[in-house]
């Protein structure tokens, strides 16, 4: 199966990349990961606490994209998948207006003294809160259509439900979430250790850009394009 | 609202935000007391370059009389940086003024014009009382995720405890509610402050209102009816974890300035008096082996008066008390300014080692017998009082109020002033000889810079 999916690769790039692009844009954005561990880094005078504090960052990563695609297919069990492909981008629109509005509102957990599993919980809620799972949630569904398309052949008519294969589906958007993640924590390692033994503190005041805005207008333009190719 | 790029005057580091560019202007509350004047939002040119310097620019008066202005601070500081709540593009923009009389909040925004604030909203007493639990609300701090305001009473025990510290939101500015989860023995309430990388706060204790509100009395200090602890909490939980008793003579333990540096646990707390010597102290708490601690590192003794010199207050005890109403901490951790506000003195030590203060500067600035000239402002009334330090460390603000039934009690007739204090980076300072503001009636009491100062910001890396 794995050898199947990874054929169908070069047929659809497109989904990957967006799950590269996203993996890096979660990657760099200091609110998601990489500035927590470079925080407890510096409180403890070790790279090797930076280091130490990201791979259970990446992982509530995961666990929230899981979650999220666990749900996506449940109801796309139940749904057609034109249905479900309209209900994901109302979800996005309407998700991305919110966050438009309250991109300042971020979850308010824990303090700086924190275990293994707090920076789990932790970066689970801020990626659950943020819509990390969602804006993925076209990308699953069009990596499922390739998986399908696979899998029955060459034959061009898409597919009708997520129900017909589910073992396939799983595998495949399990590569996928893996994929991003990893994407994800390479980026975090990279730039956290690049600012704890290079560029020191001073990029926060100068490049911390707005990523909370051009988080809203992400969803809000993943959105658009889920809703436009849905109709 | 939104920002592209953090607030430029949010600083990761206390040692960053110590190459901040220079102050050009402040803010200084002054409260009216019985001239059916309202207190006010005073706008203050801090800029040597500018005409005005040393002058007020704008007064803003607020709409009630009765207010009594204290404490106040910045919806946002550099704690916005903090990386488990991060909002970096947050604005240090509006000033939140609790009264402490009348337990009303002010929200006022600085701009667009800053020399012109404007007062945007007001929440009124009712609602302070209703949803936060307390009354008489006193210092604010801007934490990582939301603006901490310390209360010195119950909303529904009259002038009793507890008091304790509620949230404001920083986005609404409405009230969250009461801070603490178990609040363990603690009932009294003043300053507060936080090991924020630590996950510490730490409160003090001066008493309830109806210890203070109609001024002093000194049975309530021989009886030690006031506040004598500090207070260790877990802020991440909001539970109590220790008590720390100074001795039942130390009474009325007021600011707390913790360590800059957020890899340090220790920090300075200041006791008005102690009631077998009249002196004053400063002490050191510190973490030893997970359990706080408290050291008295600074005794400044009081001052033997004729009683004839002496106010009503005072004649019984025939000496002046030093009365150590403020102190503040340099943002490298190294200098501390203690106001002496009884006896006039105006005090700097190194405590770059904190367990060895050494003193290095002291400048007389009035005082209850000793009335210590200004260079421009001649004979001045009151005592040194609140203090706040530039964030390069070089300059020192000091107003002369207290509090408005004690400055009358201690300094009848008091007239309100505003020092310049310039600090020599290596020890010692002297008070400008051309900088001297007056207030007349109305009665200074905190300053807050220009982008922040050491006694605003709390910084989540070292």
């Amino acid at each position: 199966m794995p050898q199947q999916i990874l054929s169908a690769i070069p047929d659809s790039l497109g989904p990957w990349l967006l799950l590269l692009g996203f993996g890096i844009y979660h990657g760099i954005n200091p609110g998601m990961g990489w500035l927590f561990a470079l925080a407890l880094g510096l409180q403890q005078q070790s790279g090797r606490a930076v280091l130490a504090a990201l791979p259970p960052i990446a992982l509530g990563h995961a666990i929230s994209l899981v979650m999220t695609a666990v749900l996506l297919g449940i109801v796309g069990a139940f749904l057609p998948l034109d249905t479900l492909r309209l209900l994901t981008a109302g979800i996005l629109l309407v998700f991305g207006i919110y966050k438009l509005l309250t991109y300042y509102r971020h979850p308010r957990w824990v303090g700086m003294q924190v275990s293994g599993r707090d920076l789990i919980g932790w970066s689970f809620l801020m990626s659950t809160a943020h819509g990390a799972g969602l804006i993925l949630a076209p990308v699953l569904i069009g990596i499922s259509e390739a998986s399908e398309l696979t899998s029955h052949g060459s034959h061009s008519e898409h597919i009708a439900s997520l129900a017909l294969n589910t073992s396939g589906i799983s595998s495949a958007w399990g590569l996928a979430i893996g994929f991003h993640t990893i994407v994800m924590l390479l980026t975090m390692t990279a730039i956290a250790w690049i600012v704890y033994r290079k560029v020191g503190l001073s990029i926060l005041r100068s490049s911390w850009i707005n990523f909370d805005l051009i988080w809203a207008g992400a969803l809000l333009f993943v959105g658009g394009i889920a809703l436009w190719s849905a109709l | 609202m939104a920002l592209w790029k953090p607030d430029p005057t949010f600083y990761p580091s206390p040692r960053m935000a110590m190459e901040a560019p220079q102050e050009k202007f402040g803010y200084v509350g002054t409260l009216n007391v019985g001239n059916g004047k309202p207190d006010a939002m005073c706008t203050i040119d801090l800029d040597p370059a500018s005409p005005t310097y040393g002058q007020v620019l704008h007064t803003l008066s607020l709409p009630h009389t009765g207010d009594e202005l204290h404490h106040f601070g910045w919806n946002a500081c550099s704690s916005a940086l903090c990386p488990a709540a991060p909002h970096p593009h947050l604005e240090r923009r509006y000033l939140i003024i609790p009264t402490l009389r009348s337990s009303r909040i002010y929200v006022v925004d600085t701009k667009p014009d800053p020399h012109h604030p404007r007062l945007v909203k007001t929440i009124e007493p009712e609602e302070v009382l209703k949803r936060s639990g307390y009354s008489r609300p006193h210092t604010v701090h801007c934490g990582p995720d939301a603006i901490y305001i310390s209360a010195m009473g119950s909303a529904n025990h009259g002038g009793k405890g507890p008091g304790g510290i509620f949230l404001l939101d920083h986005h609404t500015f409405d009230i969250l509610g009461q801070w603490e989860i178990d609040r363990g023995p603690q009932v009294l309430a003043y300053d507060f402050w936080w090991h924020i990388n630590h996950d510490v706060a730490v409160t003090s204790e001066w008493g309830t209102p109806d210890l203070f509100e109609d001024g002093v009395r000194l049975e309530d200090i021989v009886n030690r009816r006031f506040g004598h602890h500090l207070h260790f909490w877990d802020l991440r939980r909001r539970r109590h974890v220790q008590a720390v008793d100074l001795g039942s003579e130390n009474q009325m333990v007021l600011e707390l300035r913790p360590a800059h540096n957020p890899m340090k646990t220790y920090g300075f707390a200041g006791v008005v008096v102690n009631v077998t010597d009249l002196s004053s102290s400063i002490w050191v708490w510190h973490r030893d082996n997970g359990a706080w601690q408290a050291t008295k590192v600074i005794t400044i003794p009081a001052q033997p008066a004729d009683a004839s010199q002496l106010p009503d207050a005072l004649k019984p005890l025939g000496a002046v008390p030093p009365l150590v109403t403020d102190i503040d901490l340099s943002l490298d951790d190294k200098f501390l300014y203690v106001s002496c506000w009884g006896t006039g003195e105006f005090r700097q030590y190194d405590v770059s080692d904190p367990f060895n203060p050494k003193l290095t500067g002291t400048v007389q600035l009035g005082g209850v017998t000793r009335k210590g000239a200004h260079p421009k402002g001649g004979v001045l009334s009151g005592g040194p009082q609140m203090v706040e330090i530039s964030r390069d460390g070089k300059r020192v603000y000091v107003t002369n109020s207290l509090y408005s039934t004690w400055d009358d009690q201690f300094y009848p007739g008091l007239k309100g002033w505003l020092v310049k204090i310039n600090a020599d980076p290596n020890g010692g300072m002297t008070a400008d000889p051309d900088f001297y503001m007056e207030f007349g009636d109305a009665r200074p009491h905190q300053v807050r810079l220009e982008g922040g100062d050491a006694s605003t910001d709390s910084f989540c890396y070292p």
